[in-house]
């Protein structure tokens, strides 16, 4: 099979705009087939636009886009079919229960998962008869994934899922979306917990300030350089840090020319999160000095 | 599954909602009664209202009657779906099923039959209560009964399109009660709902005349009220072919509007 028709999405040059103000600036990703991908970056860097373009809420000022083979900007029912979509928190009445709720949705899809089995699936089963009213926010938030997968999805939308879950709900929704993963579900995943797309996701894509700043399997992100250890340590002069290949080596030179234990020695790998808020601190500075 | 099946499962989820939410069934279910109520007991000691002095007449209740009929199908239809859309256009209901497979047809079967089921079940329980507590007599003639069985059934399906397009007129949920509420409100002093439209002034009548309320009321009248009361329309007529031809104006001015305004969301809000 060729690489063409293996992605389930495909962006090139997306441009959003609004009252005059770029969104979302030229931005180009692929996610082939079973694949979760992850859009990273911080609140109004054009995540949430992105996705919602994708899924055919929103408008786009140039680009092209397909999702799953179709042009978002002309939906057809057969093709939302195809799709789930979990959006951020919303605030319906929720007079409806659980069951009933999932049932109703269910009827919507030519090939629905079942009911029972996807209200066990989020946890929820004791819960079933319950209205989403009563409902915690977290529990709650697992009804919108439940709705999100009721359909049997080739791709699942998943906006900032697990905003709001304490850390074993959290926890237990990884494991959902692993589960899902499995089955051969096309994630995209938007989320501002670096944790998150570190746990589930295979690549991310890293927005700020409209633009894709940079793309590539999780732990490559940042590339090579943002991951080379850091020797941090204190003397009279105040604070030392040296970005070192040899960590070891440098701490033992550091000890011989010292004579003494160096104060406050660290060594530091930069995790996802701290390449990341060097990425985007980066872009920060760079529009600070560009206005 | 087609889109007239899922419309009626639709059908069958609004009605369910519709009675779980306290606030519809107080504004708009139990409105046109509670209104009866008060006006049979407020004016129980004002005496029959006759169409001339001498002659006999009947009680306010009985009078009011149809006009509560009447201002039931306007709030089962225009204020409850107006209200209710412009909510689910907010709240994030909309996005979601607009992320479905869901027909926009089969979503507006759905409220149609919502007002429908919900709208019959309001008559008969305005009718089985004016009659058994109030003691107000009902028409025995079939004639007026199948009279009463069109005029319902087009005022319904006029008001609940009617909902639908003016729920495109409020920016937000929140405001979409103070929008709505007294538009209904004016449109029920002036289309002789609460006051005698034969004693309203002509210019006002005029407006009313615009204005659908004011044709099923005429129609309502034309079904509960004594024959002799005709002398106190307009023209001396109860105008059924004026009352069908402009609850079927309305009734396209409706479609065209839902069709051409309605969105699952506001892009680019």
């Amino acid at each position: 099979m060729s690489s063409e028709s293996d992605a389930v999405v495909r962006v090139d040059g997306l441009c959003k705009v609004y009252g005059g103000k770029p969104a979302v600036d030229g931005i180009s990703f692929e996610i082939t087939t079973g694949e979760t991908f992850a859009l990273l970056g911080p609140n109004g860097a054009g995540k949430s636009t992105t996705i919602e373009i994708l899924e055919g809420y929103r408008d786009r000022t140039a680009g092209n886009v397909r999702v799953l083979g179709v042009d978002p900007g002309h939906p057809t029912l057969a093709w939302k079919a195809q799709l789930g979509i979990v959006l951020q928190s919303t605030g319906e009445p929720g007079v409806m229960t659980v069951a009933e709720q999932l049932r109703h949705f269910a009827r919507f899809f030519p090939n629905p998962r079942d009911v029972d089995e996807t209200i066990s699936a989020v946890g929820l089963t004791d819960k079933a008869g319950t209205r989403l009213a009563k409902l915690s926010g977290g529990q709650r938030r697992r009804v919108d994934v439940a709705l999100g997968i009721i359909g049997n999805p080739r791709l699942l939308f998943l906006d900032e899922p697990t905003t709001g879950f304490d850390p074993e709900a959290r926890h237990e929704f990884w494991d959902l979306i692993r589960g899902l993963t499995r089955e051969g579900t096309t994630i995209l995943l938007t989320t501002h917990y670096l944790d998150e797309a570190a746990q589930l996701s295979d690549r991310a894509g890293v927005i700020a300030g409209g633009h894709l700043i940079d793309i590539g399997p999780i732990d490559e992100i940042g590339g090579a350089s943002a991951r080379v250890p850091i020797v941090r340590w204190r003397d009279e002069r105040g604070e030392h840090s040296v970005r070192t290949t040899e960590p070891g080596r440098t701490v033992a030179d550091l000890v011989s020319s010292l004579g003494a234990e160096p104060p406050a020695l660290e060594v530091i790998r930069p995790g996802l999160e701290d390449v990341y808020l060097d990425m985007v601190g980066a872009v920060h500075e760079h529009e600070e000095v560009a206005a | 599954m087609n889109m007239l099946a899922l419309g009626g499962w639709r059908a069958r989820y609004e009605v369910v909602s519709y009675f779980r939410s306290l606030d519809t069934v107080f504004f708009t279910f139990l409105f046109p009664l509670i209104m009866l109520g008060i006006f049979t007991a407020a004016f129980s000691a004002a005496g029959d209202i006759v169409v001339k002095p001498g002659q006999p007449g009947i009680s306010v209740g009985a009078y009011y009657l149809p006009g509560m009929l009447a201002a039931g199908i306007l709030l089962s239809g225009v204020q409850n779906l107006a209200v209710d859309i412009a909510r689910e256009k907010s709240d994030g209901t909309l996005k979601r099923l607009g992320g479905t497979p869901l027909s926009p047809v089969s979503y507006f079967i759905g409220k149609v039959g919502q007002v429908f089921t919900t709208g019959i079940i309001q008559a008969l329980l305005i009718l089985v209560v004016a009659r058994f507590v109030f003691g107000i007599a009902l028409p025995t003639d079939p004639g007026r009964w199948l009279t009463f069985a069109w005029i319902f059934v087009l005022g319904i399906v006029t008001s609940s399109l009617l909902g639908i397009a003016l729920s495109a007129l409020p920016r937000s949920g929140r405001s979409a009660t103070a929008v709505v509420v007294p538009l209904v409100l004016i449109l029920q002093f002036i289309s002789g709902v609460y006051l005698r439209f034969d004693q309203l002034p002509g210019w006002m009548q005029a407006i009313a005349s615009i204005f659908p309320l004011k044709w099923m009321a005429q129609g309502m009248r034309s079904v509960f009220l004594p024959s002799d009361f005709v002398s106190l329309e307009p023209n001396d007529s109860w105008q059924l072919g004026w009352i069908a031809l402009m609850l079927v104006v309305w009734f396209g001015a409706g479609l065209v509007i839902s069709r051409l305004t309605f969105r699952w969301i506001r892009k680019d809000s």
